[in-house]
């Protein structure tokens, strides 16, 4: 067969198993998040449909596909149509740049570990893709015509506006370090050892930027405690108030798709990626060269979602502890907190680079 | 001098530590993940079924002896029934001045499970049982007569100990 075809069966190969898995791991988000806030509140949760409540969220979709989907009279019909998929594209889309094990080469046919080529700017694109989501929950807040829309819209925007900032700050101290906004060669960078023990993980370098970062993410994603784009005592559902049916599914869908997607970047940029240490230097079938390959990218694909769902447990962990901010407290811990202190961290790693170099 | 907000006023009683959120975050968080770790205090209900006490004031029930029911139809309970629940018509028996209730019915869904019937009743005839599932499809099911009111009073000892007991 010839290589192009190959190229385009792996291409699709990738494509299928990463919209699946996404999907189907969306759903299981939705029912680990009931499932651990009703841990920490001393409840059960879900456990009626399937095993231990584990096809609740398909019994939730079924729901949802068969409501009635209801537009205000006088919302903005095209626009109230197209927030759902902005923001349910852009969670997706993001997944074609995150590499989920190293390049491999299996008679003589190279296959990348991430859906798009391997592109120099990288990281740029997905900071750029996570900053458009936001236009979904803007126009939602405009389109739907109602005052509770309108306000949860333009709370986001301006939290994102506010976030956006100290989040790309916050990832140039780690830029500085690597020398590349290539999201495969950060990650590569990370596969080493420190004295031959401590994994060389950028949360080891850059403990500050992770935290700062950690934070934005917070309010990139809209989770509590920054969600108040959909604070519900103060604007009923903010803004996708005036949806029903498969669009709030999509929104749903949209949120959670926002928090595996910022965990998987998290897991890639501080915490080594698909990196398994220690483990992944063991050779595991000695006499089959493409087996072992096989085996070490498939162990790659499985740490990176083990982080990802340690990070997604974390999130769903914060937002049932801690209480929603205030408008202003937000603000005030955007501008005026965030801000300062990824700058200060920018200049800091700066000048350590600086000595560093100096010192040669 | 301008007074203070609650935040300006709470801000100066806050420690250096406090101000950084993070340390009482990770407080907050620890509190929570202790929590995961307990055992849930959820009863399965339709699986699980709750047992009263004896103490509990269910469903009100007459008392059946081996001779029939201890019930003389005295109609304290119907006098005293907040709720207009209760309703009974009294019969002559063959013995010369007493009497049986002829019809004995509660309306259920009147029903406020006080207790002010059993506590009226001279004979222990009525009293409060731990049955609280109480389910009716239409209206005239949830008027209970003599068929379903009627409870042998072996089943009742432990109510029966506990009134005499605690009832003053």
């Amino acid at each position: 067969m010839s290589a192009t075809l190959w190229y385009w069966i792996i291409l699709v190969v990738k494509v299928l198993v990463v919209l699946h898995v996404f999907l189907i791991g969306a759903a299981y988000v939705v029912l680990l998040e009931r499932k651990v806030s009703a841990w920490i509140q001393d409840r059960v949760g879900p456990n009626r449909v399937g095993w231990r409540g584990s096809l609740q969220s398909f019994a939730d979709v079924l729901k949802l596909v068969l409501k009635e989907d209801i537009v205000p009279e006088n919302a903005n019909k095209f626009f109230h149509r197209l927030a759902p998929l902005i923001t349910i594209t852009i969670a997706i889309a993001v997944w074609a740049f995150v590499p989920f094990f190293a390049p491999i080469e299996i008679d003589g046919t190279a296959i990348n570990g991430m859906i798009a080529p391997d592109l120099n700017v990288g990281l740029l694109l997905l900071l750029a893709l996570g900053s458009v989501g936001v236009y979904g929950i803007a126009l939602a807040g405009w389109a739907s015509n109602s005052k509770y829309s309108l306000m949860g819209g333009l709370r986001a925007s301006a939290q994102m506006i506010s976030y956006e900032l100290a989040m790309g700050l916050s990832l140039i101290g780690l830029l500085l370090i690597m020398g590349s906004t290539n999201i495969s060669d950060i990650v590569t960078q990370q596969s080493g050892y420190w004295w031959g023990v401590i994994p060389k993980w950028n949360i080891f370098v850059q403990p500050l930027g992770f935290l700062i970062f950690l934070i934005a993410a917070f309010a990139e994603t809209n989770r509590a405690p920054f969600d108040l784009a959909e604070a519900e005592p103060e604007l009923v559902g903010g803004f996708h108030t005036e949806y029903s049916g498969l669009k709030f599914g999509l929104f749903f869908l949209g949120e959670y798709g926002n928090v595996i997607m910022m965990s998987a970047i998290m897991s890639t940029l501080f915490f080594g990626g698909y990196n398994a240490p220690w483990i992944q230097d063991i050779a595991f079938f000695q006499g089959d060269a493409t087996l072992n390959k096989v085996a070490l990218a498939l162990l790659q694909f499985g740490t990176l979602s083990l982080k990802t769902v340690f990070f997604v447990f974390f999130f769903i962990w914060v937002r049932w502890s801690i209480p929603r901010f205030r408008y202003d407290q937000l603000m005030n811990l955007g501008w005026r907190v965030m801000f300062p202190l990824a700058l200060g961290n920018t200049v800091l790693t700066a000048v350590v680079l600086a000595l560093i170099e100096g010192m040669r | 001098m301008a007074t203070q907000t609650v935040s300006e006023r709470t801000a100066k009683r806050m420690t250096f530590w406090e101000k950084l959120y993070l340390p009482e975050i990770a407080k907050g968080m620890t509190l929570t993940f202790k929590q995961m770790l307990k055992p849930s205090l959820t009863r399965q209900y339709p699986e699980e079924k709750f047992h009263p006490e004896a103490s509990y004031r269910g469903r009100p029930v007459l008392v059946q002896e081996e001779y029939g029911e201890r019930c003389v139809a005295c109609g304290l309970c119907s006098r005293v029934c907040p709720a207009i629940a209760i309703e009974v018509q009294a019969g002559e028996t063959s013995k010369e001045k007493e009497r049986y209730p002829e019809k004995f019915e509660i309306n259920m869904l009147r029903c406020i499970f006080c207790g002010y019937c059993e506590e009226a009743c001279p004979e222990e005839a009525i009293v409060m049982s731990r049955d609280y599932e109480l389910v009716f499809e239409n209206v005239d099911d949830a008027i209970f007569g003599k068929d379903r009111l009627l409870v042998p009073v072996a089943q009742l000892q432990e109510r029966l100990e506990y009134l005499r007991q605690y009832k003053g």
